[in-house]
């Protein structure tokens, strides 16, 4: 579905991905792990055409060269939330289904936020607020409810439970396991969160000085022998990777 | 030799970086005028431009043209009395507001508001990922930021423009027949007698280019900021300082055109 060949990105001296492979079949959740500053985040944004890779290729089964009608089969669900904050809560919620080629009727479009925004727990009455009235776990709900608005095939969720405190992180897991299973999506998932690894993952990979250390099924994790990825799971300060980078 | 060239480098460094940065904002307004032309186009984020923009900015331009029009009544009246030449207080008054002052104040005071608020409100986009947010919503930021903005400059500015010069030439006149003795009707008539077409043409062109000065470098360097407060605090800066000495460098040169026509 999404294919990552020998891909380099380079910003200035600082070498990011140095050669990253991987493949993540179609329907396939799959998380990518690794330290800060580790290129994870770069390689969601390669795939979206946010950052150009330097070299290598990156292959989505089915695009054929729209770049609108490649973004429209994606949906993501950003750090920080990246909610507009001018718009109120429904319309973040149902921004691309108020213009360009997915665009319905005013009144359908705020009935769909809604209902996504029920899906993830939130009530109609959060409908009308501005996202600064919201808190940190009901702006990455409500990022989530703008990522699933129009049924996205892929969905890419970037550090989902960053700044959540463990509750808020469990619905957030949950939810994301839910909507994955229920839309029959494909999702990449970039975390170092392990307690969400092991609540969202059909597959790990491990990126490490900007190339996959490790990927396989999230239960042959744990006796993977590798140990880059048993040290990053156990958090020890002591292994191949420095603690202080 | 180091000791000698050195400075000449950083000089040369300065320069080229000048040159560049000269590029880079040629190729953005081109890159935005290409989306001008093309769908899809957000009528309704250039109605609230429009409203930011224009109407907003009526007080702050309303204000700094009757004050501007009142002092230049004073200082004409001064300076004419000097030569035993006080009754020209209308004409220049006019001229001074319509062909320069008007035009200017409105640019700078534009510069001041407007292009500080669309850099500052861009690099926060930026900075909190907001403008890749709309990417991946399938929007393009030129199309759905730059363009609604520069549009609603271009026209709106003009129009603040054609009301600061109405309200500076008032603002003369008040001082003029309130304070310095001139009577009504023989101002009004010197004024509108004096003021050729061009006059009025020539501030409502440099309006419109000064209003697309200045939303074109707000947004310019909002899309560029660097990361966190600081990447927005510099951008907003660099905008505003930017903005100001082109509309002052265009209206030299548009100026000089006016002349020669």
């Amino acid at each position: 579905m999404i294919r990552f060949d020998d891909v380099h990105k380079a910003f200035g001296p600082n070498r990011v991905l140095r050669g990253m492979t991987l493949e993540v079949p179609r329907g396939n959740s799959m998380v990518i792990i690794g330290g800060s500053g580790t290129g994870k985040s770069v390689a969601l944004k390669c795939v979206l055409g946010l950052v150009t890779p330097d070299s290598g290729t990156i292959t989505v089964e089915g695009a054929d060269g729209d770049r609108d009608a490649f973004l429209a089969r994606f949906g993501m669900l950003f750090q920080g939330g990246a909610l507009f904050d001018s718009l109120p809560v429904w319309q973040n919620v149902a921004f691309r289904l108020l213009r360009g080629s997915l665009k319905r009727p005013k009144a359908e479009a705020r009935e769909i936020a809604v209902e996504k925004l029920r899906r993830v727990g939130l009530s109609p009455d959060v409908a009308d607020r501005l996202p600064a009235e919201l808190s940190g776990g009901m702006q990455k709900r409500v990022g989530l409810a703008r990522a699933i608005a129009a049924d996205p095939e892929i969905i890419f969720f970037d550090e989902p439970t960053t700044g959540l405190d463990p509750i808020m992180a469990g619905v957030i897991n949950e939810l994301i396991r839910e909507i994955v299973t229920e839309m029959g999506a494909t999702a990449m998932t970039i975390t170092h969160d392990m307690t969400s690894v092991r609540a969202v993952a059909d597959r790990v990979a491990m990126l490490h000085d900007g190339r996959i250390r490790w990927t396989g099924p999230t239960g042959e994790m744990d006796a993977s022998g590798d140990p880059y990825l048993d040290q990053f799971i156990h958090g020890r300060a002591e292994g191949p990777i420095a603690a202080v980078r | 030799m180091h000791v000698l060239t050195r400075p000449l480098a950083a000089i040369g460094a300065r320069v080229l970086a000048l040159f560049a940065m000269i590029g880079r904002v040629t190729l953005f307004f081109l890159d935005t005028l290409t989306h001008v032309v093309r769908a899809p186009f957000y009528g309704f984020e250039f109605g609230i431009q429009l409203i930011q923009i224009g109407w907003l900015s009526l007080p702050v331009v309303g204000l700094t043209a009757v004050f501007t029009g009142g002092a230049l009544a004073l200082q004409i009246y001064a300076g004419g009395a000097r030569f035993d030449a006080e009754a020209v207080v209308p004409q220049i008054v006019a001229i001074g507001m319509v062909r320069e002052l008007g035009p200017v104040l409105v640019g700078l005071m534009i510069a001041a508001r407007v292009t500080s608020s669309i850099a500052a409100e861009i690099a926060t986009m930026k900075v909190t990922e907001q403008i890749d947010a709309l990417v991946t919503l399938s929007t393009h930021p030129m199309k759905y930021l730059t363009v609604p903005r520069v549009l609603a400059a271009l026209v709106s500015v003009p129009v603040l423009v054609g009301v600061g010069d109405l309200i500076g030439v008032f603002g003369g006149y008040q001082v003029a027949t309130g304070t310095l003795g001139f009577n009504p009707a023989t101002y009004l008539k010197n004024t509108v007698d004096f003021l050729e077409p061009l006059d009025v043409v020539s501030s409502l062109v440099k309006g419109a280019v000064f209003g697309v000065i200045a939303s074109v470098m707000g947004c310019y360097a909002g899309m560029n900021s660097g990361r966190g407060a600081q990447g927005v605090g510099r951008a907003t800066k660099s905008a505003v300082e930017a903005a100001a000495v082109l509309i002052l460098a265009a209206n030299f040169l548009l100026t000089g055109v006016f002349f020669s026509l």
